[in-house]
């Protein structure tokens, strides 16, 4: 078998996108947040290479036509905060403060985290940019040696924290302003979160995903001050 | 031929990114360069929003099925995992909550000074 997969040139590919699709159905037949179609794919992959004993290496040059994609993909999401561009003119002062705060509060907390557990760089680099979307959080956190994978699954498990807790959460703080909302939501919990925001109206759909995009860039630019704290 | 053309001028600005990466001492990554070089090129004109937004919206679209790869390589990381269990716990449940309470209570505290939003009671 190993050696089959390992004369094929697409079997990465494939067995990744018919994960991703499994993760998808499921998702849409529970109509959880917790079923992600990235958690539940990356699952099956996992489950998979370890049934057939297909070493992680192997499986990732096959699939790796879609990680060249990657970086394509996640500089396109300009396009989408172009689009938005009205949108942050009109509220810039409000919104940048907004983002600005949580993007210290998640990078001052990670660094006080860091600090008391005593982590090492590597440890401290894979957690502090966990509230940005995936795309931008494991480049930063492999510009700064971390370890990109974790990365992506604490990105993926904080997504999903920020999706299920939201609502609850902005009637607690009585945080009423759909923009206020919807900017608290893509700033904590990026992509994942902001399906719930579109849940919410549509306001704080187009708020949060604004607020992902420019969260991802202010801390691709301001992690680098944290992590050197730590060094 | 217009989806490959469309690709191709993001593809641009993803080597222009590559080279900023490379050629500025700062540890940020070549995609972060990238989207605020794309960002600036629709906003400049350099792009009209027509020559990139297919290739774009696709690209976009497909994101979380092309983080699988990476992700999955959690599954070498057992060792590490151990022990970062505990700052991993920390840092994804109450560290989000705080996030997103702080960014929505000084975005929606910032909108009251400024006149903008929902009055206090509503």
């Amino acid at each position: 078998m190993a050696e089959f997969l390992s004369s094929s040139a697409v079997w990465g590919v494939v067995l990744t996108i018919g994960a991703f699709a499994l993760g998808t159905l499921i998702n849409r037949k529970t109509g959880q947040a917790w079923c992600n179609p990235l958690l539940l794919g990356s699952i099956f992959v996992i489950l998979l290479l370890s049934l057939l004993n297909i070493p992680y290496p192997e499986y990732k040059a096959s699939a790796s036509p879609l990680s060249y994609l990657l970086l394509p993909a996640t500089v396109s999401l300009a396009i989408p905060l172009y689009e938005k561009w009205e949108l942050l003119k009109n509220n810039l002062a409000a919104i940048l403060a907004g983002i600005l705060a949580g993007v210290l509060t998640s990078l001052g907390s990670i660094t006080a985290l860091a600090l008391l557990l005593k982590l090492d760089a590597a440890q401290a680099a894979t957690l502090l940019p966990k509230s940005v979307t995936t795309a931008i959080g494991m480049d930063v956190a492999a510009a700064l040696g971390g370890l990109p994978a974790l990365a992506g699954a604490v990105i993926i498990l904080t997504g999903i924290t920020g999706n299920l807790t939201a609502q609850w959460l902005c009637r607690a703080l009585k945080i009423t302003d759909p923009t206020a909302k919807g900017v608290a939501i893509g700033s904590a919990s990026h992509a994942i979160g902001t399906a719930k925001a579109l849940e919410m109206g549509q306001v704080e759909g187009a708020m949060s995903s604004l607020a992902v995009a420019l969260a991802g860039v202010i801390t691709a630019f301001l992690t680098p001050v944290f992590a050197s704290l730590l060094l | 031929m217009k989806f490959v053309f469309q690709f191709c001028r993001i593809l641009l600005v993803c080597l222009l990114g590559e080279l900023l990466a490379h050629v500025l001492p700062l540890p940020v990554p070549a995609s972060v360069y990238g989207m605020v070089l794309l960002l600036a090129a629709l906003k400049l004109g350099i792009y009209r929003l027509d020559q990139v937004k297919e290739a774009g919206s696709f690209l976009t679209g497909i994101l979380p099925l092309l983080f699988i790869p990476a992700a999955v390589g959690v599954m070498d990381l057992w060792a590490e995992l151990e022990a970062m269990l505990l700052p991993c716990l920390i840092g994804v449940i109450p560290v989000t909550l705080l996030v997103m309470g702080v960014t929505g209570q000084v975005t929606q505290n910032v909108r009251r000074m400024l006149g903008k939003g929902a009055k206090p009671d509503g």
